[in-house]
């Protein structure tokens, strides 16, 4: 293979300062709740106690009489529209199974009213107020409930839409097969078969979900929102308010994180009716608690893979069987599904028959949706375990056995063609893959060899390593679409205006930098903004991992339009050919060192001669998806005492082409290992038998705080896509998949008990120790 | 019940109204320090974090009336003649500042701690963090910013 040339660049690839870094760090007032928009409304929820139940009656007059409430939803006086709360692409992959409010309520937290008043606590207090008579129905709790032959049916309405078996409680099903599974099985020495089942976990963005309303002095609605999708939130209150799009604005202020969570319109639409109805400004936080039982959560799945392989450990077969609980709606329920399968199943491309089978089921419990990983972090813990598994059958180092089966630059797998997002996928051939060296780089810096199989002992402490592979993708190809705008100023700065949002990730940041490289200028000369519905173009938001790829490559068409234009009007004021140009150091430069700088460009085009605003607009739709990849590798120890699992060393290492802004690209998957982490060691929502979610608070909902976590060690190493901006890949999902098949993996190589359910809390370990002794 | 207090906001006495059940949170937020974040109004986030009379505590948990005649230090009071607090600019240095929510109460328990311990071990800045939790970082680029603050304070004793 030739060397690759990477180009040599002013900008990206350097770790400027985030464009936002200084007004967040002296806490200037960027969030949604921090303007005080005056004579705002306050709004309260009242959500369901029970999992499943008809409201017969709803009164609420009692809570109507408390002086200072101005208004009260519910199912009887609201639009009955059913659509989804999801934020995807028009049409979306998911039903339309939701109403504003409903006269059934699904799960214990479902929407029932919402009260508009003065003052937060007056709205809270009339919530109490509101009498409710409930006709309790039959609640499913459990995948294997919802699956029963005489389950009762929890969408048995007749008007929701998209849902693949209502009767049968099923949502969606994915089935692929590629060659013959059954021969493939047959014509392997070796055959491991393994199922995990994760849990319920929560986001927990630190800012909870937050949205003001008011109307503009031309009576439109304006909702200022923590979202991470400005665009669909537009489109999907315009639907459910019946109120024409252009009626509605929709701006992102800085958001305290999303992670998926804010990828669903939650509060959106009952602003925006408050606003409209009363004809004021209002507020919706959700608390915490909401947060946790009201807002989205991660599916929890069962997956079963089974893996075989030849002596060499070369697959021949790969079978994947999912059942994930989308809880009381939805959301999501198709397409995480889908990347169960297609952001797992092509990594090991060389096992020539694959078969994967996902079914997705309603229960009466809280809500799926997006979250970072979006699936594959569920599929990769059962299909890296089931690696290690085989290798350990195999008696193969679990290195070497990921060595022989991972795809490489100029491969591709049918997996891409065969799992789209809600449709088929498209087909690709990998153009850049530095997983070899990912592999190599952690093995080494995290002492695999000395320390695999050692059980290095420590009183009750047991070490132990164990790693884990993955790839992910760089956007929805074929779907996503992302524009930019770039206009020059007459000082030869220049506004880059983008639908793209940036939720904390430092996506502004880092396009700005692409901007900044293509006009040769330095950053600060590039004003970014951002996630505006009336002033910035068209973005389908910020998920899965597609801002980096889909917006970066937007921007710089828009950017390589804008340095052409000025090369023009260089070309005119220089008497040299544009070809012969060159655009850098904040001006253009003739082959003999005759220069113009860009305000004198700006200048002549604003106000001299043949006066024109240089700008441009340009959009990018993914031809294809490239996929990150990492290597995770981590130390644990084990207490046999108490099956405490503490995280000693842990060392990610990616690949995720040129990172744009290399601190910005560690910083998320440092934050995305951390989060790992958390659901694999303690992050788990308890149902009640009653489907209550039981721990809704930090207190009791265990997110890592610094004492819990080492030294996240993240490696990027050098690598070049040729079809992204400048190089890049997307890199803000991937980290999230590793830790818990990682993790699982060295709490095998320290004590030899292999988990399969998670979070792999201590006295899920200590029943796995015991199983073992009293098995021996 | 309404009732008045005294506090020094940011080296700023100020007389203010408040309710018998108002927490300090409520109060800074309303009197315009809306670096003071509220992410859990339980006391487990740190995302409310403020030095009141010199050491971090979060603000969801104090009642106002509380800190009637206290001294209450918030990020909007940490720049000094136009620049920065070493801590701020160090967390902007190295890359700390994501979605930023969790900031402002990181850095009044950073604060805190460099009062108390001008010397810190990279495991006593992570136990000093421990009631301020960030879901964007993964704390490295955060630990970082705490420890060159305290040898870059360090190497101003010296000289
Ligand atoms: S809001 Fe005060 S600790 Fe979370
Ligand atoms: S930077 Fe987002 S919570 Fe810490």
């Amino acid at each position: 293979m030739p060397d690759r040339i990477v180009p040599h660049f002013e900008v990206v690839g350097h770790s400027e300062t985030k464009v936002d870094a200084y007004a967040l760090v002296t806490g200037k007032p960027v969030f949604v709740e921090d303007t005080d928009v005056a004579g705002s409304l306050h709004i309260a929820f009242l959500t369901s106690p029970h999992p499943h139940a008809h409201i017969v009656e709803i009164d609420t007059s009692r809570a109507e009489a408390l002086p200072g409430v101005a208004l009260i939803l519910t199912h009887e006086n609201t639009p009955a529209r059913r659509y989804t709360t999801a934020g995807q692409g028009y049409p979306e992959p998911s039903p339309y199974d939701t109403r504003m409010f409903d006269s059934t309520v699904r799960f214990v937290g479902d929407r029932v009213a919402a009260v508009a008043a003065e003052t937060l606590e007056i709205a809270r207090a009339a919530v109490r107020l509101i009498d409710v008579r409930y006709e309790m129905l039959p609640a499913v709790l459990s995948i294997d409930a919802a699956l029963a032959v005489d389950a009762p049916v929890i969408h048995d309405e007749d008007d929701s839409t998209g849902i693949h078996d209502a009767a049968r409680n099923t949502v969606s099903v994915v089935e692929v097969d590629v060659g013959d599974i059954d021969a493939g099985f047959a014509g392997s020495v070796t055959v491991v078969e393994t199922v995990c089942e994760t849990q319920y976990a929560q986001h927990a963005p630190i800012e909870p979900h937050v949205v003001q309303g008011y109307l503009d002095n031309d009576g439109r609605l304006v909702l200022v929102s923590s979202t991470q999708v400005p665009f669909h939130a537009r489109r999907i209150v315009s639907m459910v308010l019946d109120l024409p799009l252009y009626r509605v604005r929709v701006i992102k202020p800085r958001i305290g994180g999303g992670f998926g969570v804010k990828q669903e319109i939650l509060l959106e639409d009952v602003v925006g009716l408050v606003t409209i109805r009363t004809g004021r400004p209002s507020l919706a936080v959700l608390s915490r608690p909401e947060e946790f039982y009201a807002s989205r959560t991660r599916h929890p799945m069962r997956v079963r893979v089974k893996l075989g392989a030849g002596d060499d450990g070369v697959l021949r077969a790969v079978d994947m069987e999912v059942i994930s609980n989308t809880g009381a709606y939805g959301s999501h329920a198709l397409t995480v599904m889908s990347n169960v399968g297609s952001k797992t199943l092509p990594l090991y491309n060389k096992a020539p028959n694959v078969r994967f089978d996902g079914k997705t089921v309603y229960t009466n419990m809280p809500v799926g949706g997006a979250y970072r990983g979006y699936g594959a972090t569920q599929g990769y813990f059962a299909l890296e375990t089931a690696m290690d598994e085989l290798a350990g059958d195999l008696g193969m180092d679990p290195v070497e056995l990921r060595r022989r089966n991972h795809i490489r630059v100029g491969e591709t797998s049918p997996i891409f063609e065969a799992i789209g997002e809600g449709k088929a996928g498209v087909e690709q051939t990998v153009k850049s893959c530095e997983l070899e060296q990912c592999i190599d780089i952690g093995a080494e810096r995290i002492g695999w060899d000395a320390k695999r199989g050692a059980r290095r002992r420590d009183g009750s402490w047991v070490h132990g390593v164990g790693m884990s592979i993955h790839m992910q993708g760089s956007g929805i190809a074929d779907v996503d679409m992302a524009a930019a705008t770039i206009k020059m100023n007459d000082d030869g700065s220049f506004n880059l205006l983008i639908g793209a949002t940036d939720l904390g990730t430092g996506s502004d940041t880092i396009l700005g930098q692409i901007a900044a490289e293509v006009l040769g200028v330095p950053l600060v000369k590039v004003v970014v903004y951002s996630s505006d519905t009336d002033m910035t173009p068209f973005d389908t938001g910020a998920y899965a991992s597609s801002t980096t790829y889909v917006s970066g490559n937007a921007v710089r068409l828009a950017a390589e339009q804008v340095r052409d234009q000025i090369l023009e009007v260089a070309s005119s004021m220089l008497g040299e050919d544009t070809k012969k140009l060159r655009i850098g150091s904040e001006r253009v430069t003739t082959p003999t060192g005759e220069i113009v700088t860009l305000e004198d460009v700006g200048l002549r085009a604003f106000y001299a001669t043949d006066q024109i605003q240089i700008g441009a607009t340009a959009s990018y739709v993914g031809a294809e998806s490239p996929p990150p990849f990492l290597a995770s590798f981590a130390e644990v120890a084990v207490d046999t005492e108490t099956g405490q699992v503490k995280i000693i060393d842990y060392v990610a290492v990616a690949d995720c082409g040129v990172p744009i802004n290399p601190a910005a690209a560690e910083g998320q998957v440092e934050g995305a290992v951390a989060n790992g982490i958390g659901y694999a060691l303690t992050e788990e929502m308890l149902i009640s038998d009653h489907g209550r979610v039981r721990n809704p608070t930090f207190f009791d909902y265990k997110i890592p705080a610094a004492p819990d976590l080492p030294r996240i060690r993240t490696i990027l190493v050098d690598s070049y896509e040729p079809t992204g901006p400048m190089g890049a890949k997307s890199i803000a999902e991937i980290g999230i998949n590793a830790p818990m098949p990682t993790i699982a993996n060295a709490i095998y190589d320290a004590v030899g008990v292999r988990l399969h359910t998670t979070p792999f809390t201590p006295e899920r370990v200590l029943d796995a120790l015991e199983g073992i002794q009293q098995n021996g | 019940m309404k009732l008045m207090i005294t506090l020094t906001i940011n080296g700023t006495q100020r007389s203010i109204e408040t309710e018998l059940g108002e927490t300090l949170l409520e109060v800074l937020r309303r009197e315009g320090m809306k670096s003071v974040k509220l992410g859990c109004d339980t006391g487990d986030c740190g995302a409310c974090a403020v030095l009141l009379d010199g050491s971090a505590v979060n603000a969801c948990m104090v009642l106002a009336v509380a800190a009637d005649g206290k001294d209450v230090v918030t990020v909007e009071g940490l720049e000094r003649d136009g620049h920065l607090h070493p801590m701020q600019q160090a967390m902007v240095d190295a890359g700390a500042v994501q979605c930023g929510f969790c900031t402002p109460g990181m850095l009044m328990s950073g604060i805190d701690l460099l009062s108390r311990n001008p010397d810190p071990t990279e495991d006593e800045v992570r136990e000093a963090l421990g009631g301020n939790l960030c879901r964007c970082t993964g704390y490295v680029k955060q630990v970082d910013a705490i420890l060159a603050t305290a040898r870059l304070q360090a190497g101003e004793t010296d000289a």
